[in-house]
């Protein structure tokens, strides 16, 4: 597609973000329809220490069709920062999100911008999902002075305070306590919101994990910890890496729900969920079982440690924009050409 | 020893923390200091203010609730604000210091206390990586107004494990400011200063100061008195040698000077109060003064604050020296516990003559450590 006519690295910023841009600017959403639609979840929820939510999630097309819209956005930007990164555009690290984007979709969806999130260095599309600009990633990618951070975080530290997204975490483990702090301090400030803590299977077995979900328990806090299990820490198996690899039980005395992480609507659901049980109970974990396309970083193939059957297996069974193309053409919410046309104005 | 009976003194001491209500316009009249103040009492009345003054100011840390503070720097302050703002934190430092820095993230005012700065090595990563450099790779997005703050340095008789000086570790940090107080109106102007800071910082105290008394005026008892960031004090004006100390060294190196007076040399001891920024221009104002610089420090000799100065003053006042700088630091060896052996291990008053002579005269050898 576009990647083909990449030419010269100063034509190919502009060539890559000119689309781009362009149809952040000028969407317009296709279905403004909000009736109410339930749709069931690709599986039942797995809990521990808790009573699992319905599997019928009540959408809206609206609502179906901004996940299909965001998420093509998202795969696209990750795939446009592989080519800037090959390009040298971008320097250092470079950890790309692609086939999790329904993760930070469907978080979106179940809260509100005065919630926060705090993850790890996975972080490009979680910035967006919490209303960042693609203008604003790029440009911190490539160290200017229009990017979120000035130029001067790098991939690994976006930040958009003023809707609830504190970072960009380059060490790993260390969000998980500061996302602890957060919610302490939304209790403190009787805000009635909630923070979710996003970590992998990698950060799961931090000692401080440990230490602050015990304060976190023992005092009450509103803080969900959300493991995006997408089954590698780095070039790690989780079943090398975890006695135990069922994050959600980890907490011991902490309830945990296992989620299908491909699916938006079931992240949705878990989400809302946790919420309102962090509002009232304190902590809980949130176990997402996703997948992500890229190796560990732009320095890892990705195919060292693991095969690609197993990588296109997944794409083709539980992509997650895949699925909600399927579900908006099952319920007859646009047809095939009209999401053709969207997905070009994204994908350029 | 003196640290163990000056400690017992204190502990039994037991005197109830007095509400400190000055008549201002009797006080006014005198220009001498009339009020007595436990360096314990300043901690815990700037806490005090601190918190009465701002709602979002909290203290968290391992027995600062119930147990009244592990040195009782925090008595008091459970009962009068209550267990949402006077926390006790289980024994996890990586956690605590963490969910503090998240706290601070989110606009609150965490005072994080770490029983001894030899703990915070466990929470280190949160110092440095979450709080000092987060305003600047978020681009003044995420300020992180907090304060870790507990004894540093050496005790008396508790180990290699418990007597480590963190100045020069921390002092290295962009991001952060490294405050260390010696007198009672230190600690008071320094601990307020620090809480009402937007930044990070971290105020480095000495277990054996704690019960040590200072004279403190009507000023320094006022609940407005605050002291700047940045700034060192000369606590004794010399025009032969300059002596630069912090904390506990401090109070060495004033005896140093009396001793010293009585040889005819006349040493200006600068109390240093703040180790990040340093105030190089006091420093060096005073070497060009003097002509001759001995630093003193209780922390290990590589790489100390103690080498800063030095590298300081040669970059900026080279031409002023008349004898190289003397550098005395703790010996270059984990703290012993045997009473005598940990005595040679720290820099006592007469470490501080010598040198100071040394700079003078050049009569006696430089000995390859202090």
């Amino acid at each position: 597609m576009a990647l083909s006519k990449l030419s010269s690295p100063s034509s190919l910023s502009t060539n890559i973000l000119k689309p781009l841009t362009n149809s952040f600017l000028l969407h317009r959403p296709i279905s403004t329809d909000t009736t109410p639609l339930t749709i069931e979840t690709s599986v039942p929820f797995t809990s521990h220490q808790c009573e699992a939510p319905s599997r019928s999630v009540e959408t809206t097309p609206k609502e179906l069709l901004s996940f299909f819209r965001q998420m093509a956005t998202m795969r696209r930007m990750e795939i446009a920062a592989d080519s800037l990164y090959k390009a040298k555009l971008v320097r250092g690290f470079c950890h790309l999100y692609d086939g999790q984007e329904a993760v930070a979709i469907g978080m979106e969806a179940g809260i509100t911008k005065k919630d926060s999130i705090i993850t790890a260095y996975r972080d490009h599309c979680t910035f967006l999902g919490r209303g960042g600009t693609l203008l604003e990633v790029f440009s911190e990618l490539m160290g200017r002075k229009d990017g979120c951070s000035h130029g001067k975080g790098g991939s690994m530290h976006f930040y958009k305070k003023d809707s609830g997204f504190y970072g960009g975490h380059g060490i790993v483990g260390a969000q998980i306590p500061l996302g602890c702090g957060l919610a302490f301090a939304q209790k403190y400030s009787k805000d009635e919101t909630v923070t979710f803590a996003l970590y992998g299977d990698g950060a799961a077995n931090q000692g401080q994990l440990f230490e602050a979900l015990n304060i976190a328990a023992l005092w009450d806090l509103p803080a969900i910890l959300v493991c995006e299990n997408n089954h590698y820490g780095m070039g790690t198996a989780e079943w090398r890496a975890a006695k135990s690899p069922s994050y959600y039980k980890r907490g011991d005395y902490v309830p945990g729900l296992k989620v299908d992480g491909m699916d938006a609507l079931a992240v949705k659901q878990a989400c809302k969920f946790a919420k309102e049980h962090a509002l009232k109970n304190g902590p809980m974990i949130l176990e997402m079982d996703t997948y992500r396309y890229h190796g560990h970083s732009m320095s890892d193939p990705g195919s060292t440690y693991r095969t690609r059957d197993e990588i296109s297996g997944v794409r083709q069974e539980r992509d997650p924009i895949e699925r909600i193309r399927k579900l908006i053409l099952a319920h007859d919410l646009a047809t095939e050409k009209e999401l053709k046309v969207f997905i070009q104005l994204v994908y350029a | 020893m003196w640290g163990i009976i000056r400690q017992k003194v204190a502990a039994g001491g037991g005197s109830p923390v007095a509400r400190i209500r000055p008549v201002v316009s009797n006080l006014r009249n005198y220009s001498s200091a009339v009020k007595q103040m436990m360096v314990r009492e300043a901690l815990n009345s700037a806490l005090d203010e601190e918190m009465s003054a701002d709602p979002k100011v909290f203290l968290m840390g391992e027995e600062v609730g119930e147990y009244q503070g592990a040195y009782k720097i925090s008595k008091g302050l459970l009962e009068k604000y209550g267990p949402e703002r006077v926390l006790d934190t289980p024994i996890t430092e990586a956690g605590f210091t963490g969910i503090g820095v998240g706290a601070a993230y989110y606009g609150l005012k965490p005072v994080v206390e770490f029983m001894t700065f030899n703990f915070s090595m466990q929470a280190i990563d949160h110092i440095i990586n979450s709080a000092a450099k987060s305003n600047y790779m978020s681009s003044g997005q995420i300020s992180v107004p907090i304060v870790f703050r507990g004894p540093n340095g050496a005790a008396a008789g508790v180990g290699a494990q418990h007597s480590h000086c963190y100045a020069a570790w921390y002092a290295s940090v962009p991001g952060l400011k490294v405050l260390s107080p010696y007198s009672s109106e230190d600690a008071r102007g320094l601990l307020k200063a620090a809480i009402r800071d937007p930044d990070p910082v971290v105020f480095l105290e000495n277990e054996l100061l704690y019960g040590e008394s200072f004279p403190v005026s009507a000023e320094v008892l006022d609940s407005s008195f605050c002291l700047p960031i940045g700034k060192a004090k000369i606590e004794r004006e010399g025009k032969d040698v300059t002596i630069t100390a912090f904390s506990k060294i401090v109070g060495l190196s004033l005896k140093a000077a009396e001793i010293l007076a009585k040889e005819g040399i006349s040493a200006e001891v600068i109390n240093l109060r703040s180790i990040r920024p340093l105030d190089r221009s006091t420093i060096n104002a005073s070497v060009r003064k003097t002509n001759r610089l001995v630093t003193v420090e209780e922390g290990f000799p590589q790489h100390g604050v103690g080498a800063e100065i030095c590298a300081s003053v040669i970059e900026e006042s080279f031409g002023y020296l008349d004898a190289p700088v003397e550098r005395i630091a703790g010996a270059d060896v984990p703290m012993p516990y045997a009473a005598n052996l940990e005595r040679m291990a720290v820099p006592q008053v007469e470490d501080i003559v010598r040198a100071a002579k040394r700079a003078c005269y050049r009569s006696v050898p430089m000995a390859a450590a202090a």
